[in-house]
Parts: structure tokens; sequence; C-alpha cells
């Protein structure tokens, strides 16, 4: 089986699903002639031509609302807009259109629309090239949020999330592209929307994670295994619909629970998962549920030394898991 | 004894026959009476809440004439009834919407009035946020496009939602894509109270149209042949590829904005005699009675016709059943099949 | 700001403890975990290290009187801003038994584990508090409460680990300290208790009938002990820094296997006592002993031990001096042997008598004429029978 960067997993997935459904159109600035700034829509406008592939004005806004009006009538748009930061000005075109369609209309009208987005924070990306997003919009019922991590998930998961009959919003961690590979199979597959995966068992406690924040914690359960902590890490990889029974079932093995996001800590998406355990498992607990979130300023800065004392890492996250564990 | 015909039958020019004039007189009339038929709802207590088109019949009847109810889309806004009923709502489900009643088509009760919606005459769905509709109708018109299929789009909007960023980015997305949509604006001069030229530097919209790579037209919205020639050449443009137009009416908004408003206190008296001269109900009968199609009688017939079939419809809609709270839930994502959870929130493994 | 220092919980069922001896003296340096003042209780004795470094600033209860768990003790100054939370002993039982976590919580109460059985259970866990993991081993060590006596069952070829209970737990660690600190030296003799023997079966019958107790060899042992420790003092003694600690008085511990453990009641007095005193002593104190049931001061003060394994069978043994004193008797069993007597071979009752003792204290000699002199009594009999 080929090994895949995730970038060119995202890639295939979008030449097949392309090429096995003509409905599937792609827009977004820079998507075309360049193939997207990093590289993920290579091929698609020689492969597909500029009907297919289009390169949009430079407007978040109608890219998301040409993106509903398109699937509205019978097409399955991938969207891409730039970099998660810049989709704020869509936000209104996300949550109180695209999100709503089906629920405003009784069912009478669906949008099944794809919007994909580069997040996080890499090297030097800095203040407005580096936000998480996926606070912001797992909150909205009708969308669904996605954060697939490896080369697998995210062609399986693009390609699940072309296939759904509503809007998917689709982060995919800028650190991932180029650094990340894994096996990836030639032929079609999908990885389902919503389940979540256990990608290391252990039996002291529990780490839910996701997105980049998957790779340093693996790193981190690697490091204190040595001092007899067996660290189960699960990945949640869809943020909503959330899959809570594989959580709650992590926590009755384990009985702590750590949440590790990289966005901003306070009102995270981690919190909702603290949140759910606290509730649902709270017999089960046998520590505080905790979280390891990014710190509480506007976003990462540029110079080198302010973006590693911003940026939650392997360190870091074993710092955390030794707290609880020794509780 | 037929009346006195004193003008040229100029609709027969734009391949309008006798008939249709008539029909669209007919369509104005039922809009009006349905208007006011809301509005007494209203004020009687059993509708919370109206937003009416008094006065903009002429160019709403214009501009979904030249329509197949079933192939072109039309994406209103929430001012859009009369647009709408030509369309081919009936004034049940209007009503429908407006008790927020469980089989109201456009939502089951769950938008307020003056969000019509409807997959099978492709009257699409719309939100209460201005301006949003017209990137839609940018997308809905590239489908089109790409598949090569002959419908068109029209989508419409106060003069207002004119300043909006999705406007504007929408135009030119069109222009840059050359979409088969026709843009129209009505222009009743009044964004609730803010007058138009608070809401722009310049004296008229369609003059932005060049900004945009398209052509723009201003037509009087309450002469309705003028109107619906506009358009038809508009729709034509579009059908025949060449790309989008934008298409300004100037209208009179003979009510306040909606039921939440009273104009009076912030339009003249002057200026509400002026609109009320310009009732394209008015003119549009006169020219009908001009060219021996109207007279009194026929007149006072059409207009009974029209209360008739407004009040059955208020009797139906009133006869229809609220929403079942038990439906809260319904609709958040595509209802599931079998094996899938109906929680919206959690993903539930199948064992 | 002089710190409290209180007294521990040091295991299930003591509730109290007796402040033995202070090993630091008011303005003393006292390093984190150095010892600080022994403390003696029923079942253990122990040593409490202090729970940070500092200074001892005063001495709040002193050495004899005895008080329950969470007193405090002694005032400390502490070298750091005390920033962590005392260990897990420094928790009274009120306070560790609040602080239970919901999975805690249920599992206890799934098994019908009560509050005050809940206050027993040791805490491995930040702040002392009791863990799933600890509650777990609770649970296993209620269910197999005696797991040396377990054999494994057929076709058991795996590992097995036998959790440590506090007693053994604190054995364990006086032993180790004795053997660590003090330098262990051996003496054997052999003595022929033949005229003992007959001694003991011709008088035990009356004995008992007479004062209502059993008369056993041990008894014996002890009153020939006593004999050893008046000729030689040095025996009866404790090695400190600042010199050999001969002992005023005589209290012979006397080691008894029960089911909990070892136990090691002490016979005070026992130079003042006369058999009949010792032998009403000695079945007092292993019924004690046997039933769990002794005191504080039963087990405490000892000067000098007695271990009997002859009862067992055993004919030599190399036993641990009980810390902190000089040395300990070990009667080994009383056999029938062929020995020389005169020119020819007779059949006698031959029994090891043997010593270990803190060679620091005194030498070879010394302890072989303390035997000679135990030995002399029990051969002639008559000296330990008054």
């Amino acid at each position: 089986m080929p090994e895949l960067r995730y970038l060119d997993a995202l890639n295939r997935a979008h030449h097949e699903e392309m090429a096995r459904d003509e409905r599937v159109v792609v827009l977004g600035e820079d998507v075309g002639a360049k193939g997207g700034v990093f590289g993920v829509t290579a091929g698609l406008l020689d492969r597909f031509g500029e009907e297919r592939v289009i390169d949009t004005p430079l407007a978040e806004s109608a890219i998301v609302g040409c993106a509903i009006g398109m699937a509205v009538n019978g097409l399955r748009p991938i969207a891409e807009i730039q970099f998660a930061d810049f989709l704020h000005p869509a936000f209104d075109q996300i949550v109180s259109e695209a999100a709503r369609m089906r629920y405003r209309s009784n069912g009478a009208f669906g949008c099944p629309l794809v919007i994909r987005v580069p997040y996080g924070g890499a090297h030097g990306t800095a203040l407005y090239h580096s936000q998480c997003v996926e606070a912001f919009y797992a909150h909205v019922p009708g969308l669904k949020v996605v954060v697939p991590s490896t080369p697998y998930d995210a062609k399986g998961m693009l390609k699940a999330a072309v296939r759904d009959p509503d809007p998917v919003l689709f982060l995919e961690h800028k650190r991932l592209y180029r650094t990340v590979r894994g096996e990836v199979p030639e032929e079609d597959y999908e990885v389902p929307i919503g389940p979540a995966v256990v990608r290391r068992p252990g039996r002291h406690l529990s780490v839910f994670t996701y997105g980049w924040m998957l790779h340093e914690t693996l790193r981190a359960a690697e490091m204190v295994r040595p001092e007899g902590i067996e660290v189960e890490v699960v990945e949640l990889r869809t943020l909503r619909p959330l899959d809570k029974v594989t959580v709650l079932r992590s926590v009755a093995k384990t009985n702590k629970a750590l949440v590790v996001y990289e966005d901003n800590r306070f009102c995270g998406y981690g919190a909702e998962i603290a949140a759910l355990i606290a509730e649902e498992a709270f017999e089960d607990l046998d520590g505080p549920v905790m979280r390891l979130g990014g710190p509480d300023v506007p976003a990462v800065p540029f110079a080198r030394s302010l973006e590693e004392a911003w940026m939650p890492d392997a360190d870091r996250i074993a710092q955390a898991i030794r707290r609880l564990a020794r509780y | 004894m037929t009346p006195e015909i004193t003008a040229k039958p100029q609709h027969r020019s734009l391949g309008l026959s006798d008939e249709d004039v008539l029909n669209m007189y007919s369509s104005m009339v039922l809009a009006r009476v349905l208007d006011e038929r809301m509005w007494q709802l209203q004020r009687a207590g059993k509708a919370r809440f109206v937003v009416s088109a008094s006065g903009h019949e002429g160019a709403q009847v214009a501009m979904a004439w030249p329509l197949d109810k079933e192939r072109d889309w039309f994406v209103p806004y929430y001012r859009s009834v009369a647009a709408c009923l030509v369309k081919g709502m009936t004034p049940t489900e209007i009503l429908l919407a407006v008790l927020a009643k469980a089989t109201d088509p456009s939502s089951g009760g769950r938008q307020m009035p003056g969000h019509y919606g409807s997959p099978r005459l492709r009257i699409l769905s719309g939100s209460s946020t201005v301006g949003t509709q017209y990137p839609h109708a940018v997308g809905i018109a590239y489908a089109a496009k790409l598949r090569r299929t002959p419908e068109v789009v029209v989508v419409s909007i106060g003069e207002g939602g004119t300043s909006e960023g999705d406007w504007h980015e929408a135009l030119n997305f069109a222009g840059v894509l050359r979409v088969p949509c026709v843009f129209c604006v009505e222009n009743n001069r009044y964004a609730i109270s803010v007058p138009v030229r608070k809401q722009m530097a310049v004296d008229s919209v369609a003059a932005r149209a060049a900004g945009y790579g398209m052509p723009g037209v201003r037509v009087d919205g309450c002469e309705v042949l003028e109107a619906y020639r506009v358009m038809k050449e508009a729709c034509d443009r579009a059908r025949r590829g060449e790309g989008p137009t934008l298409v300004e009416f100037r209208v009179e908004r003979l009510t306040p904005h909606s039921s939440e408003d009273q104009q009076e206190r912030y339009r003249p008296p002057e200026d509400l005699e002026a609109s009320r001269q310009r009732d394209p109900l008015v003119r549009f009968g006169r020219y009908l009675r001009s060219v021996g199609l109207l007279d009194d009688a026929r007149d006072r017939a059409l207009w009974e016709k029209a209360r008739r079939e407004v009040d059955e419809a208020t009797e139906a809609a009133e006869r229809a059943p609220d929403p079942d709270p038990a439906t809260l839930l319904r609709h958040v994502y595509q209802d599931p099949g079998p094996d899938r959870s109906t929680d919206p929130v959690y993903w539930i493994p199948r064992e | 700001m002089p710190v409290e220092v209180k007294l521990p919980q040091l295991g299930e069922t003591v509730y109290e403890a007796t402040v033995g001896r202070w090993l630091k003296r008011p303005g003393d340096r006292v390093e984190r975990f150095e010892p600080l003042v022994e403390l003696v209780t029923e079942k253990v004795n122990v040593e409490m290290p202090a729970p940070f470094g500092g200074r001892l600033v005063e001495i709040l209860v002193p050495e004899g009187q005895t008080i329950p768990a969470g007193t405090p003790i002694a005032l400390m100054e502490a070298a750091e801003p005390v920033t962590e939370p005392a260990p897990a002993e420094g928790r009274s039982a009120e306070e560790r038994s609040l602080r239970l976590s919901p999975l805690v919580a249920r599992l206890a109460r799934e098994h019908g584990i009560s509050l005050e059985e809940l206050e027993r259970v040791p805490g491995t866990g930040a702040g002392g508090r009791i863990t799933k993991h600890d509650l777990l081993r609770h649970l296993e060590e209620r269910r197999t409460p005696t797991p040396l006596e377990t054999a494994p069952g057929k076709g058991e070829r795996e590992d097995r680990l036998v959790p440590l209970d506090p007693v053994r737990r604190t054995i364990a660690e006086r032993l180790s300290r004795s053997v660590r600190e003090i330098p262990h030296a051996y003496a054997l003799v052999e003595a022929d208790v033949t005229d003992l023997v007959r001694y003991y079966e011709r008088s035990r019958e009356e004995f008992e009938r007479r004062y209502g107790v059993r008369l056993t060899y041990t008894a014996f042992f002890l009153r020939a002990a006593v004999e050893g420790l008046r000729a030689y003092p040095v025996v009866n003694a404790q090695w400190t820094e600042e010199g050999i600690l001969l002992r005023g008085r005589v209290h012979i511990g006397v080691a008894v296997s029960t089911e909990g453990g070892l136990r090691v009641p002490v016979i005070r007095d026992a130079d003042e006592k006369s058999l009949v005193g010792i032998v009403r002593d000695l079945d007092r104190l292993v019924r004690r002993a046997r039933e769990g049931q002794l005191s504080l001061e039963e087990v405490q003060g000892g000067t000098f031990t007695l271990t009997n394994p002859g009862v067992f069978g055993s004919i030599w043994s190399m036993p641990i001096i009980h810390h902190p004193q000089a040395a300990i008797l070990v009667t080994d069993a009383i056999t029938k042997r062929p020995v020389v007597r005169g020119e020819g071979i007779a059949i006698r009752s031959i029994m090891h008598l043997g010593l270990a003792f803190d060679h620091r204290i005194f030498d070879g000699e010394v302890a072989v004429r303390f035997l000679n002199r135990v030995k002399e009594c029990l051969e002639a009999v008559e000296p330990v029978t008054r």
C-alpha cells in the first residue's frame, strides 16, 4: 500500500470524488491554476476544467454563499477558504444559512456542502494564519465538523464529507500537510463521520484530543511510559456529532480524563468534552477532569521564542499527564 | 357595452395576450387583498407578525411573470408575496405561514411570515439576514450554467439590502462567472425608516451595475408593462447565455415596513400621499380600462373573486393544526436512516 | 512562623500512639524525612520522619504520653516554605475519609464498605486520599485474610503477589533497621537439661492445680535469662552515640507467634518476679497476644528479648536483635541425644542456647559467659524453680 503525505491523501480524495461524481465542483481562491496555496487541489484544473475548478474572487462570504446556492441546485461543492482565520467573514453564511437551511425549511431544502480550511499554528504562521476555529462552529446545530489527523482518515473523511447530505466543515491542521505520512489505500473507501478512535490503549488515564495535538499527545504518552504511566489516547476525529460512547467508555476504563486541545483554553471545544465526562461519567472518576489548552491570548505570535512559548507540545502534555496520574 | 379604447394595446407588442394582462391584474388584486387580510389578522391578534408588499405588486408580478413555474428559480426576500403568488404559491400556503401552522410548506411554522420556500416551485427558503440570498442566487445560477440547462434565476431585495457586503460580493461573482441571473432591487426609498439618500451616495442602484460588469436598468415598478418588458429582456439575455442583469424597480411602500412599524412617524404626509398616487393597481387598472379590458363591473367582480379566495384561504389556514412540539428536533440534519441515531449532537455507534 | 507537626495515623485500628523517645531536641536542625520521634502503638513501633526540613522549635508531648492521632506533638520552623502536602500519614482519619472520589465512593457502596472501614484504608493518592487502586487492594485483602496460608490451586504455576499489611510492613522495617545498624555476632552453647525435663514432667500437674496456670519451659528460660542478666548487666543495655546505656530495670520481651503475625509482649521487671509470677505474666500475655488484645504498655519498654523457636522444632537459629536492645536469647528444641558422660554414652535431653548480640556493646567472651550462666541455671534446675 502506498504511503502518502496528508496533503496528497486529500488531493487523491478530490481527484477520485470529482471523477466519480460530475456534480462535485471545487471553488475558492487559488484552487485552480495554483492548485491551492498548500497544493491540496493540485492537478484538478487540468483534469476537470475551469467550469468545475473555479478560481474565485477574494470574497469569503460569497464563496460560501455561492457554494450554498450550488448545493441547493444539485451540485456537490467543495469550497476552500484559504485559512481558517479568514473564515470569519463567511460566518453568517455558514451559521445563519448553510447550517440552518434544512431546519428552517422544515426539511424541504438541504445543503450538501463541504467547506475545507487549513487551521492551527505552524512555524511562523503568526496571528492571522494560526487560529483554531472549531469552538465557533462545533457549537452550531446543523453543521458537521471534522478534524482528521492522519492521511488515511483525511482521504476517507473527505469522501464521506462530500457524500454527506449536510454541510461539513472540514478542518485540516496545516502542520499535518507535509510532515505526516501514512498508508492510504488506492481504492475507494470512506471513513464515516462520527466515530472516534482509540489510537493507543492504556489503563491509568485517558487523553482526549484531535488535530495536530494527537501527534503531540502520542509522543507524550510514549515519554511517560517508562515512568509506569500507561496512557490511553482517544482521537475524536469528528467534533460534531460527538462520539460520546467511545469517550465515556474510555473514562469508565481508566477513571481519569485529560482533554488536550490547541485552541485557547477558555470556552474551547475541550470544555464540552470535560462537561460531558463530568456529567455522565461522574461515578467513574477517580480524579478531576482536566484540560490542557492553548494560552488565553488572542493568537500565536510570530517570533520563534514567543511561538514556542505559546504552543502546547509533548512536554507540556506529559507534565499534565503526570499531574493527573499522581492524584 | 365595450369600454372605450383610448390607448394602444402595447401589451400585445410585448407578447402578452389580453388574458395574460387580465391575469396579471388579477394577481395584483389577489396580492393586495391577501395583504389587507394579513394586516387584519395581525391587528386582530391572530397573526403575530406581518410584512406586506402593498405598492410593490407591479414590480413583483412583472419580475415573476417571465418565469417558468417549476424550472426557473426565484430567490425572494421577505416582501415578495406577490411574486411568490405568481410563481405558484397559493393564498392558503401564504396564510399557513402567517398563522405559523404545521402544514405551512415554507417552514412548518418555524420561520416568521415572509420567509417563503418551495422546492417544487423552486422558491429558495430564505433567512432574515438581508443580502445573504444574493450569493445563493449566484450559486444556483452557476449550477444551471454548468449543467447547460436553460433555467434562469431571479433574486430580489430592497434598496437597503444593496449596502450589504454580500450584495456586492455576489454581483462581482456573477459578473466574473457570467451566470444566468437577474438581480432585482425593489427601491421604495425607505429601509424601515432610513431614507435612500442616507443609504447610498448615488442616485440610482442600477448605476452600480457597471462596476460589476453587467448592464443595469432602472424602471418604474409601478408601470407593470414597462417593468415586464425590462424583466423579459433580462431573462432572455440570461437564457441566451449573455450573463446577468441588474434591474432596479422604483416602487412605493404603501404600508409600514412591517406590523412592528408606524411609518407616519418618519414619513412626511406629502410623501405618503405621493406614494398613494403611484399605486400600481390603480395605474394598471387605468391602463386596462383604456384598452377596453376592464370596467367597473369586471373590476368589482375581480376584487370579489379575490376576496372570496382569500376568505377561503383564511378559513383553511385557521383550521390547520399548530406544529407538534415533538417535531422540534427534526431536520437539524437529514433525517437519519434506520441505522443512524436520531440524536443530532451525539453519534451513537451501532453495536 | 512555626508549623505544627501532628501525630499521624499509623495503621489499621490504630487511633492513638505513645510518644517514645524524642530523637531530636528543641533547637536541633532536622532534615526532611529524618527521624524525629519514636512512636509506640499496640501493634507497631515506628520512627516518625519529619514531614519537612527545618528546626525543631518545641516539643509539645513528652515521652511516655499517649495521644490520639492528629494531635500536634511538636512545633517546627520550616527551612523553606512548605509547599507540598504532608505525607499520606499526616492526615487525620476524618480528613481523609471526606476526600473520596466519585469512583471510590461508588465502589465502596457497591461492595458494602462502611465509612468506618474506609477510614482504615491507607491512601496513597495526593494528600493521602484513597485512590481506586487503594480501594481495590483493600477489597483483595478483605477477601483473602491469610494469603500466606492459601496454597496455589492445581496447575497454578504463575507468581502471586501477596500484599503487605501494615504490621508486616512495620516488622519488616524494624528488622531491616536492626540488621542495618547493629553489627550482629552470635554465640552458642549446649545445655544438658535432662534434669529440668524430669522436674517439669513431675511437677507440671501439681503446679497447674496449685496456681491455675500452665507451666511451660519458656518460663524456665526466662528465669534463667534473668539470672544471666543479673550476672552480666551489660547484656541488658543498648547502644547510643553518647555511650552504652545500661538499663536499670529488666523488661524481657517474649516472641509470640500469632495468627496476625509476630508479637513481642514484655514481662516487666522480670528480675523481681518468681517463677510463678513469670508463669502468670507469660500466660496472660500470650493469651492476649493470640487474641490481638495487647495494649501499648504490654509491648513497650523491653530491654532484652527471648525467642523460643524450639517449640517448632528448631535446633539452631540466628535471630535478629530487637532494636535497640543489646541482645536476644534464643532457645531451641530440647532433643534426646546420645552424649558422652564420663567414659560412657548416655541419652540426655540436650538443647542449644544462642545469643545474637550487638558486638559494639560487648564481645564474644561476655556473650558466652552470659550463656553459660543461663545454662548453669537450667542444668541446676533449682535456680529456675524459685
